[in-house]
């Protein structure tokens, strides 16, 4: 039945873990996790043959299951087992749930006669995933299960994406019943489809637009979710304003267009936070002026009005005020802004922008024979012209993948945003090769997340993905120490790691693992893992006290953001030449 | 007397899905957000399928957007803030107060004064029942005070606005405008 229901929706991929309540889930895929058995009517399975990938640990499924998501645009789908098995999908849950992902996770639970009584492997996982799960349902008879599986894939993938978990009982799955679907899903409770850009707010979004002289587009991850590529991409172009994207709307614009700015925020530009301080206008497409792109919210662009496209209504008004408000995907609700709005010179303002990038550079790499993090990402983007996707888990690291990379490729850029789990890069990477298995994949790891999640190199190992790994190795915690040492006295309490050898550790599950100890080692190291046709574990010893800047530090405000303090020396910033030759 | 001094509790009105696990969900929101339920009814209305909330919860803040984050609940149908409008809101109460031969009609008359019903008589006790707004209610729970109340049990709040409106619209069939992306990511 969940079989079937999956052939339906066009489910080809599962990421998760067999175990004794969720066997039956299993036994009907055939052996090796390839088609389903018996075949049901009307399906031909090689069609939609469905693949299971049998990960080393729950949350790495959840996580694959994310990536896959994000990458392909469909639900991603993940398995686990009752108990442990459920409760280990937990933070690949709601690492989902912050970053509007749709996921459908199925979990199988202990017989019916059993649940409430303290069974073997029993965890209430629907009462525990209830806050971070857009919904949630525990199947009591085999009759529901096609109901609760369509509406799980409607209510993941519409409106503003979540996860949906549905759990199983053991029992319920091994029961018999009659198929049935519906031609549409009716739910009282949840109408995603309440597009209203209101006359009167659109044409109040088009006079701000008309009247602004200093305007700034914040596109976010709701750019990505609805494809709304052109139409951001038209916005700005149209109406001549400059656009910043969010950490997880990077890539929803393409990184050398001239009227990209780069990410906002803690560790964004500092020229964009001045910016988004000194404007008059912002235009929050599909983001939510999250407290790390705002910095202290009643300093917050103390100067702009605000237009706000956003599909959920809880986002509107929740951290800003804003003055107009188109609700709706952000696809729709640009084509509708797009109609109207007029080019407008706006010399002054891109001038002083002009000005601002060129006094605080933000991302320069120092001279130095030590390997700095910064570089070894800007090589990488030198070696694959951004013609790639970049996984990343959390911290350091992952800022400095947001700042040092052009993401020219559209949606290439996966991270995690509003959880912050470390560890994601790893599974991410699975999940984003399996869903592009034609495309390069690198996972740009911190030394800590790897080691969080690196029990799925034996998975990596055994598919052949050909992920790149590229552990930023400070054998630090790195944004942690960066913390101490700016806010604690720099008091390195439980920061320091002890690594193992990571190439050993690459060897020993039979993947190619290789090293960077000089800055010299970068460039041939990179050509030797792209020219290498499986996985590459790179261990980039890198400076150990490198901080991420330019910073906002925590509870400032945007116009208070440090810069990066040393401008001893200046290479050739590859941003300004990407600049100039865009225009 | 509610307890929470100047701060004006919230009343909420909602239409949910009669599921298990729905109270759960709810109740689940106004907990992560610190808000306490002070009361809360639950009953069917007049949709079949669908059951009726009221709660009233203590607020020091706005619970705009704890009620918007509520709305998104599937199972939440339809919910809404009616603390500002025009309502009626009744609760009921059942008072077990001590009473003998000297006190009884005491009791009793204070109980006709408050159009409260004498529901049970005993030789040293005596059980009232009182409907009423809140206000009501404290009003006939103080004055009862003096004859020492044995037991005390309040329903939640239940509400509805006045005159021809309905507290929750019909949802009307709505057209699909929403276009589901494209599989394939191009600039």
């Amino acid at each position: 039945m969940v079989m079937e229901a999956f052939l339906r929706e066009g489910v080809d991929t599962i990421f998760g873990i067999p175990g004794g309540a969720n066997l039956p889930l299993y036994d009907v895929l055939e052996a090796g996790g390839v088609g389903i058995r018996p075949v049901p009517e009307g399906v031909e399975p090689k069609e939609s043959p469905i693949r299971h990938y049998l990960v080393k640990h729950e949350q790495c499924a959840a996580h694959a299951a994310d990536a896959y998501a994000r990458v392909t645009g469909k639900a991603g789908v993940c398995y686990g087992t009752s108990g442990p098995g459920a409760t280990n999908l937990v933070t690949g849950i709601a690492n989902a749930f912050m970053d509007s992902v749709p996921l459908v996770c199925v979990t199988g639970q202990v017989i019916s006669a059993l649940i409430g009584r303290d069974g073997f492997q029993e965890a209430d996982i629907q009462g525990i995933t209830i806050p971070i799960t857009k919904h949630n349902e525990l199947v009591r008879t085999v009759d529901e299960i096609p109901r609760a599986m369509q509406e799980a894939f409607y209510i993941a993938t519409t409106g503003r994406p979540g996860p949906v978990l549905v759990d199983i009982p053991r029992d319920v799955l091994q029961h018999k019943g009659k198929f049935y679907w519906q031609d549409k899903v009716q739910l009282r409770g949840y109408k995603p489809y309440t597009n209203g850009v209101n006359g009167d707010e659109l044409a109040k979004a088009v006079e701000l637009i008309e009247q602004s002289e200093r305007p700034i587009i914040l596109s976010g991850h709701g750019v990505i979710i609805s494809h709304a590529y052109a139409e951001v991409r038209e916005l700005a172009e149209k109406a001549n304003i400059p656009v910043i994207t969010t950490l997880l709307g990077i890539s929803g614009f393409p990184g050398t267009h001239p009227l990209y700015l780069g990410m906002p925020g803690m560790h964004g530009m500092y020229w964009n936070n001045i910016a988004i301080s000194e404007a008059d206008l912002l235009i929050g497409v599909g983001m939510r002026f999250d407290d790390r792109v705002t910095g202290r919210l009643k300093d917050f662009a103390p100067k702009a009005k605000i237009i706000h496209l956003e599909i959920d209504p809880a986002e509107i008004g929740k951290n800003v005020k804003p003055t107009a408000t188109l609700r709706g995907d952000a696809r729709s609700s640009m084509r509708e802004l797009n109609k109207h709005v007029t080019h407008r010179e706006r010399g002054r303002w891109f001038q002083w922008l002009e000005e601002m990038r060129r006094d605080h550079p933000s991302i320069v790499i120092r001279e130095t024979d030590e390997v700095l993090p910064q570089y070894v990402i800007q090589q990488i983007y030198e070696a694959t012209k951004g013609n790639c996707y970049v996984c990343t888990g959390v911290g350091q690291h992952q800022m400095w993948a947001a700042q040092y990379f052009w993401y020219d490729k559209p949606n290439s850029f996966i991270t995690s945003g509003g959880l912050g789990t470390m560890g994601f890069e790893v599974p991410a990477a699975m999940g984003a090769q399996v869903a592009a298995p034609n495309d390069t994949v690198w996972s740009i790891c911190g030394d800590g997340g790897f080691m969080m999640t690196l029990q799925e190199l034996a998975t990596i190992a055994e598919y052949q993905w050909p992920i790149k790994f590229a552990i930023v190795n400070n054998n630090v915690l790195g944004m942690v120490r960066q913390w101490q040492e700016l806010f604690y006295k720099n008091n390195l309490v439980a920061t320091p790691l002890k690594n193992p050898d990571f190439v050993k550790l690459a060897e020993a599950f039979g993947i190619l693992g290789l090293r960077a100890q000089k800055k010299l080692d970068v460039k041939p190291v990179i050509e030797t893992a792209m020219s290498h046709p499986g996985p590459v574990v790179i261990d980039f010893q890198v400076k150990y006290d490198e901080n991420c800047y330019p910073m906002v530090p925590p509870g400032a405000s945007l116009d208070e953001t440090i810069d990066q303090p040393e401008y001893a020396y200046q290479p050739k910033r590859v941003s300004d030449e990407r600049k100039v030759a865009a225009r | 007397m509610n307890g929470f001094g100047k701060i004006r509790p919230h009343t909420i009105i909602a239409l949910v899905e009669d599921r298990p696990g729905v109270l759960n969900r709810i109740a689940s929101k106004w907990r992560q957000r610190g808000f306490n339920i002070e009361s809360l009814a639950v009953g069917h209305s007049e949709k079949p399928g669908l059951s009726r909330m009221t709660f009233v919860v203590d607020a020091d803040t706005n619970a705009e957007q704890v009620v918007k984050q509520l709305d998104k609940l599937v199972d939440v149908v339809h919910i809404r803030d009616v603390s500002h409008e025009d309502i009626v809101s009744r609760e009921l109460a059942m008072v077990k107060v001590k009473a003998d031969r000297q006190t009884r009609s005491h009791v009793i008359d204070i109980a006709e004064v408050f159009r409260a019903e004498v529901v049970d008589v005993e030789p040293d006790s005596i059980i009232i029942e009182a409907t009423g707004d809140q206000q009501h209610i404290d009003s006939l729970v103080n004055l009862l005070q003096d004859y020492e109340i044995i037991e005390l049990v309040r329903t939640g709040r239940v509400a509805m606005l006045r005159g021809p409106e309905v507290s929750h619209p019909h949802e009307t069939e709505e057209e699909e405008q929403y276009e589901r992306a494209p599989g394939v990511h191009t600039w």
